[in-house]
């Protein structure tokens, strides 16, 4: 028996047809095939809130859920997403209202330049849908592959942690502000 | 923003139709896999396949069966993030360990045991941008001539600097390659070569397709401990994997360990398994007479993260907390 | 000031006379009437930042745009031979090519070192050097077609480091400079120190070592150039100073700055490596020009490391006598490593000099300072700017004095600090200072007392202090003009719009300008809409960079709004027929205080205001105060007031590794007062994540091959995987505390928070270690390999051997002000005659 043909394929120079979800939104656009889902998000898609700091896998500013999953969409060709669900930053609330850990990240000073936040909140997403009592020691290790150059990561651990309060249906941590020499701490 | 270049990308649909198409293209393909090391490479030009074959349709690559007593095979394409979870975990501890400490999680769900296994040997003079390895005039590993690690030198000096197969080397795992002919399932310490360039026995027409995990043995112990500068993101600079069968009361019966990341193949350190037989490994003496014959084989070269001497220099101690370990 | 001079032989507290100003009534003291200012409050912008909305440069794009890519130089010395872009025009989709020709004019940050082309014209200097740029319709394209271009080269040889600099007359890098490849050479002796040297008790000599390091922020850079439909140039790009972009678009492309338009957006991460306008901006207006479609270019993370701008590598040498336990004398001699421009240069190499004075009493200070050409990337101002490499040496010199001493070494900083209202050895004024109670807030907050020494072998804790400036006192580009502007307006539905030229890189200037506007105005942050970073939108600001906005941007924005208060009260006032004096500004309304009920809401106001005399816009701006120094060299260091941090680190040491686990840091910083404490502390402990981060592995680190084999000199690691930065897991808790002594020259009280309280942590890293293994390592960063080599080393420590000889000048002779100066040099009589008019 002949072994079957190869189902998909394009040459260099040829786009490809991409059907996917995009934030619960089918979508479908034809690429190219070294476009990678970042590129396609970002140029072909419209969709800036996801970032890019290398473009390498290397520092986690394009992370997006892809089927649920934390992913690094500038090491995924977009042609390898089709019949996939992808998450971005854009779908992470429904509505005008924050996502709780957008809120939380908003009260805890969580997002300085807010450049890498699109990142950092996907992957403290991805952790908080499974573990939304995550310990420190989770955070780290989920939030691992985030750079961030601003906050020294204090604050998100903060953001996370409220964040998962709010989704557990507590109330959220008050921000911390920092302790003023002579005074008794206020917040925690 | 860093391109990809142009490549033909082609998708087949089960594994008979990989196998073919990677027969028919030979050195012209690539199989892509969960892509986290081909993709940057191919990003900074030092890997420019004219084809890509995406194996995310072979449904067959991410099969698991088998148990801790008779084995199990794990498909080449299932994630590491799997492999650091559920039965890897409880049979086969120092596997799902070197898997978890891969890169970062995102890669992790992304990434393959096989590309982890097939993963480019890397050089700090290699894993560049093209515009930077033009301006060193290349190197032997592409496009150049000189080995700039050891200029005089006639071989590439690049790094095996994977996590998961100095630990397959030492559990005695096996691999199957296959291709249009037919396949062969080999030792998983005989997949690599010792050559930066040429460092994995597969040939271009072969598909990695399945890592077979032998059965847990009763007083079996595995370890993997790996060196590297921060607790995320970095290769290793160094990885000791150790696998020993202990007797009932504590005797060493049977010992392998590779070392990772100092040479262009996981290396073997015979003399210090051997050295273990018949040993027991609480005893300190013990301990630091075979991290001192383990790390003899060690060969780091000045091409990785940390500087060579400061390597040199703890690489004992740390085979010696390896073993520690595996004893504990 | 003559009595001090006769009365006063040693430095202590000083009369402050001419120019400062007045406080203002409400700015300064305890506030419990302020609705906004120290609230914790979500800043402004930060809503867009978590929803991804925010549109950093690189989110901008127009439609049918091409884009652009440079081509650089693979070599680091060379003359230019030719440069053929024949085959790249041949490609399908490119629509030009740039090369020097078209680029006759040079540029650079400040007016004595106009020395960069947008694309090189002659000469390039270093592997990463622009010679060309292709524009075609996508990226992939101009990449494809930029590996076509053909350029010829004449190599020179490679000048890699200082030493090689001093040591070579010729090739010169350039054609300029205090020597051949000596970018600048300073001398100051403020007092005879030898004499004080050779009086004292004990001497103290160290070398340090400060390596080079990167900002790494997460934006790459990126620009988007269009000329719009009423011909103005406009320029989108990543950067931290929109007016300097537009200084330098105006002269290298020779077009009037009226038509020429620079936006910065929010930048994603700056730290001080956006501050320089760069040749990719430049080129890329050029290119749509030319093309006269809109152009953008977005570099890749290697080319953000060859732009670089960062931390200058820093040797030196520190010696320090000793008399009674206090300093009498004290001489820093640098040498840096400048790379292959100018940049900010000049300013850097003071800096490495002109703070040590403001924390310890010290009776006479000599400084040598030496910045040199390479063929690297050029270094420029990072968090701290020149700053924390001498802070690193003095800080751990002194931990090794106070050692030899048999002090503590907190106890002595406590009793050495330099009192409030004080003029330093070299003329610079020290205002409010809140040293002593941040070090005595982090000794009591880590236990300090009952735990350093006593943790086990492996265990150390580390203290160091210092002090950054609060904008400088003078603008890099000289001139009477003020520092910042802020221009208000009010709409008849109570909306306030600010317009400002500064931009927001992360640090929360936005949300600064906003609550400082509602503050005096007394309506909601909300109410205030900013627009900032345009240069066609706002009046001009020098820049988020040296901690200069909330002071001077605060400062203006204040004279704004009151300016504006003053108009809605006057009107108010008429209407309400209640004196002016009597209304208060607070919850949105405009009332008689006597009579609360008695007012008008505050879009009423405006109505009022609008009626009585016409469209209520204001403006404020800002000069900082005359600098105290009248000395050449004295621009560089002052400032209206400085900021004080304390810091202590705690550290688990592997003592068969040498590898490091920092466990926890208590930092205090003297801020003046918080605007806003969740930010404050953002701030806070974003300044010690980079210290850490620097002091343990940060390294722009270059390679050299075999000389016999190749002339080459790259970067060793341009990657954001091979340039170490902390992680989560590396990165320890920190406990902060804010001092709060509000500054009369601070808005509201504030002073910076964004660069100082990173100075003290890698002294006091080092400090820690020495703690817990007994080694020095007198280099930063402290790398396992570093520590394993003191612990073998027979005297204990790992740093330099060897300080280089540099050709010094006559130094300057300034007179301390306890010793009859007047903050001239006795001995420049250039600047005698140059400023005839100065005071006596």
């Amino acid at each position: 028996m002949e072994a079957p043909l190869v189902t998909l394929q394009s040459g260099p120079r040829e786009k490809l047809r991409l059907a996917f979800a995009v934030n619960g939104e089918e979508r479908e656009l034809l690429v190219e095939p070294y476009k990678t889902l970042l590129e396609v998000l970002r140029e072909d898609l419209g969709l800036t809130g996801t970032k890019h700091g290398c473009e390498l896998g290397e520092c986690g500013a394009c992370a997006v859920l892809l089927d649920g999953e934390l992913a690094l969409s500038c090491l995924v060709p977009a042609v390898e997403c089709g019949g996939r669900a992808v998450t971005t930053i854009e779908g992470l609330r429904d509505g005008p209202e924050l996502h709780p850990l957008q809120a939380a990240f908003a009260d805890h000073g969580a997002a300085q330049c807010g450049y890498c936040t699109p990142g950092m909140i996907v992957a403290a997403r991805w952790l908080l849908d499974r573990k939304p009592d995550a310990t420190r020691q989770e955070i780290a290790d989920a939030l691992a592959g985030q750079l961030c150059r601003c906050t020294g990561y204090q604050q998100i651990y903060e953001a996370v942690e409220s964040a998962g309060r709010v989704l557990r249906g507590l109330p959220p941590l008050p921000p911390v502000v920092a302790a003023v020499h002579g005074e008794e701490p206020h917040g925690r | 923003m860093m391109r990809l270049p142009r490549f033909r990308y082609l998708a087949p649909a089960s594994l008979l139709e990989a196998v073919k198409v990677l027969g028919d293209l030979g050195p012209e393909a690539l199989p892509l896999a969960g892509g986290t090391d081909l993709v940057p490479n191919m990003k900074r030009r030092q890997q420019t396949p004219a084809n890509l074959v995406g194996l995310r349709g072979v449904a067959e690559l991410r099969a698991v069966s088998g148990d801790a007593a008779r084995g199990l095979t794990l498909g080449a394409m299932t994630r590491l993030a799997e492999v650091e979870r559920g039965a890897v975990a409880a049979g086969w501890p120092a596997l799902a360990r070197a898997a978890a400490t891969v890169a970062t999680p995102a890669i992790r769900n992304t990434a393959t045991l096989g590309g982890n296994l097939c993963l480019d040997t890397r050089c700090s003079y290699y894993d560049q941008t093209e515009e930077w390895r033009r301006s060193i005039g290349y190197c032997m590993k592409r496009e150049g001539e000189t080995c700039w690690v050891a200029p005089g030198s006639d071989r590439c000096w690049a790094v095996s600097s994977s996590d998961t197969a100095p630990v397959l080397c030492a559990l005695g795992a096996e691999v199957t390659l296959r291709s249009r002919g037919g396949e062969r399932r080999i030792p998983a310490a005989d997949l690599f070569a010792d050559d930066g360039i040429r460092h994995l026995t597969r040939r271009p027409d072969e598909l990695l397709t399945a890592v077979h995990l032998p059965p847990v043995e009763p007083g079996q112990r595995t370890v993997y401990l790996k060196l590297r500068r921060r607790g995320s993101f970095d290769f290793p600079v160094l990885g000791v994997a150790g696998r020993v069968r202990l007797s009932a009361g504590g005797t060493v019966e049977s010992a392998r360990i590779f070392l990772g990341a100092v040479g262009s193949r996981p290396q073997e350190a015979r003399a210090a398994a051997d050295f273990l037989v018949g040993r027991r490994l609480g005893d300190e003496e013990t301990v630091r007479e075979a991290s001192r014959l383990a790390t003899q084989i060690a060969k780091p070269m000045q091409n990785t993260d940390l500087t060579l001497g400061w390597r040199k220099g703890v690489a004992r101690e740390y085979a010696a907390r390896a073993l520690r370990e595996l004893g504990s | 000031m003559a009595d001090d001079r006769e009365a006063a032989p040693r430095p202590g507290p000083r009369a402050l006379d001419d120019d400062r100003p007045a406080p203002r009534p409400g700015a300064v003291g305890p506030a419990p009437g302020l609705a906004a200012v120290g609230k914790p409050l979500r800043k402004v912008d930060v809503r867009g930042k978590v929803t991804g909305e925010t549109r950093f440069a690189d989110d901008y794009t127009m439609p049918g745009a091409l884009h652009m890519k440079l081509v650089r130089s693979t070599v680091p010395h060379a003359r230019l031979l030719s440069v053929d872009a024949s085959a790249a025009l041949a490609v399908k989709g490119v629509r030009c090519v740039l090369t020097g020709k078209d680029f006759p004019i040079a540029y650079g940050l400040m007016p004595v070192s106009q020395d960069e082309h947008p694309l090189c014209n002659d000469k390039v200097r270093f592997v990463g050097d622009p010679v060309a740029a292709v524009v075609a319709a996508d990226e992939l394209t101009a990449q494809e077609a930029a590996a076509l271009v053909r350029v010829e080269y004449e190599p020179l040889q490679t000048i890699a480091t200082p030493q090689e600099a001093l040591a070579t007359a010729d090739p010169r890098i350039h054609d300029y400079g205090d020597a051949p490849n000596v970018h600048k050479l300073v001398a100051f002796d403020f007092g005879d120190v030898p004499a004080a040297l050779a009086g004292a008790d004990q001497v103290f000599e160290d070398r340090f070592f400060y390596q080079g390091n990167t900002h790494l922020p997460i934006e790459q850079h990126a620009a988007l150039a269009w000329v719009d439909p009423d011909g103005r140039l406009t320029v989108v790009s990543s950067t931290q100073v929109a007016h300097y972009v537009h200084k330098a678009l105006a002269r290298a492309l020779a077009l009037p700055p009226a038509r020429i338009r620079v936006i910065a957006p929010p930048q994603g991460g700056g730290f001080g490596g956006k501050t320089d306008p760069f040749n990719h901006e430049i080129v890329v207006a050029k290119a749509a020009l030319v093309t006269g479609r809109p152009v953008k270019v977005a570099l890749s993370r290697e080319e953000v490391f060859l732009c670089h701008r960062g931390r200058h590598p820093t040797l030196m040498r520190m010696r320090t006598g000793v008399k009674d336990g206090r300093i009498v004398g004290h001489s820093v001699e640098t040498v840096l490593d400048g790379g292959a421009y100018g940049s900010y240069g000049v300013a850097s190499v003071h800096y490495t000099g002109a703070l040590e004075t403001v924390t310890y009493r010290m009776d006479r200070y000599r400084f040598r300072g030496c910045r040199t050409f390479t063929n690297k990337p050029p270094c420029g101002p990072k968090r701290g700017h020149g700053t924390p490499q001498p802070r690193f040496g003095l800080e751990v010199h002194l931990d090794k004095i106070c050692e030899k001493l048999g002090v503590d070494p907190a106890e002595w900083r406590i009793r050495n600090a330099v009192p409030p209202d004080t003029v330093v050895a070299n003329w610079m004024r020290v205002r409010t200072t809140g040293l002593v109670a941040c070090l005595e807030a982090v000794v009591k907050a880590s236990g300090w007392r009952e735990r350093r020494g006593r943790l086990g072998r492996g265990r150390g804790l580390g203290i160091a202090a210092s002090s950054y400036m609060t904008g400088a006192g003078i603008s890099i580009t000289f001139g009477d003009l003020p520092h910042t502007g802020v221009q208000l307006l009010l709409d008849r539905g109570g909306g306030v719009t600010a317009f400002c030229g500064a931009s927001d890189v992360g640090q929360g200037s936005d949300n600064v300008l906003a609550l400082i506007v509602a503050e005096v105005l007394g309506v909601e942050v909300g109410d205030v809409k900013v627009v900032t970073g345009d240069t066609s939108l706002g009046p001009v600001d020098l820049g988020s960079y040296s901690s200069r906005v909330t002071i001077m941007m605060g400062n203006a924005a204040i004279q704004a709004a009151e300016r504006a208060r003053d108009r809605l009260a006057a009107a108010a006032a008429a209407k309400l027929e209640v004196p002016a004096s009597r209304l208060c500004f607070a919850g949105g309304r405009v009332f008689d205080v006597e009579d609360p009920a008695r007012g008008l809401t505050f879009a009423e106001a405006v109505q009022r205001a609008e009626a009585q005399a016409g469209t209520v816009g204001t403006v404020g701006s800002y000069s900082p105060p005359t600098p105290t120094p009248r000395y050449k060299g004295g621009g560089v260091g002052p400032s209206p007031t400085y900021s004080y941090s304390a810091a202590v680190v705690e550290v688990e040491a592997d003592e068969a590794t040498g590898e490091l686990s920092v466990e926890k840091i208590w930092v205090a910083h003297d801020i003046g007062r918080a605007l806003n404490p969740v930010a404050a502390r953002g701030q806070v402990v974003g300044s010690v994540y980079m210290g850490l981060s620097e002091a343990l592995m940060e390294e722009q680190e270059f390679r050299r091959l075999p000389p016999k084999l190749s002339r080459a000199l790259v970067h060793q690691a341009p990657s954001m995987l091979e340039y170490k930065s902390l992680t989560f897991h590396e990165m320890p808790e920190v406990e902060t505390i804010l001092v709060e002594e509000p500054d009369a020259m601070g808005p509201y009280g504030a002073k910076e928070v964004g660069q100082g309280p990173l100075l003290p942590i890698p002294p006091a890293l080092a400090n820690a270690v020495h703690d817990a293994l007994g080694v020095r390592v007198d280099e930063v960063p402290i790398t396992p390999h570093k520590v394993l080599a003191a612990l073998a080393a027979p005297d204990r420590r790992y740093g330099p051997a060897a300080f280089p000889d540099v050709p010094w000048p006559e130094p300057l002779l300034v007179p301390p002000p306890w010793e009859g100066g007047d903050g001239k040099a006795t001995n420049d009589r250039k600047r005698e005659r140059r400023l005839p008019g100065a005071k006596p």
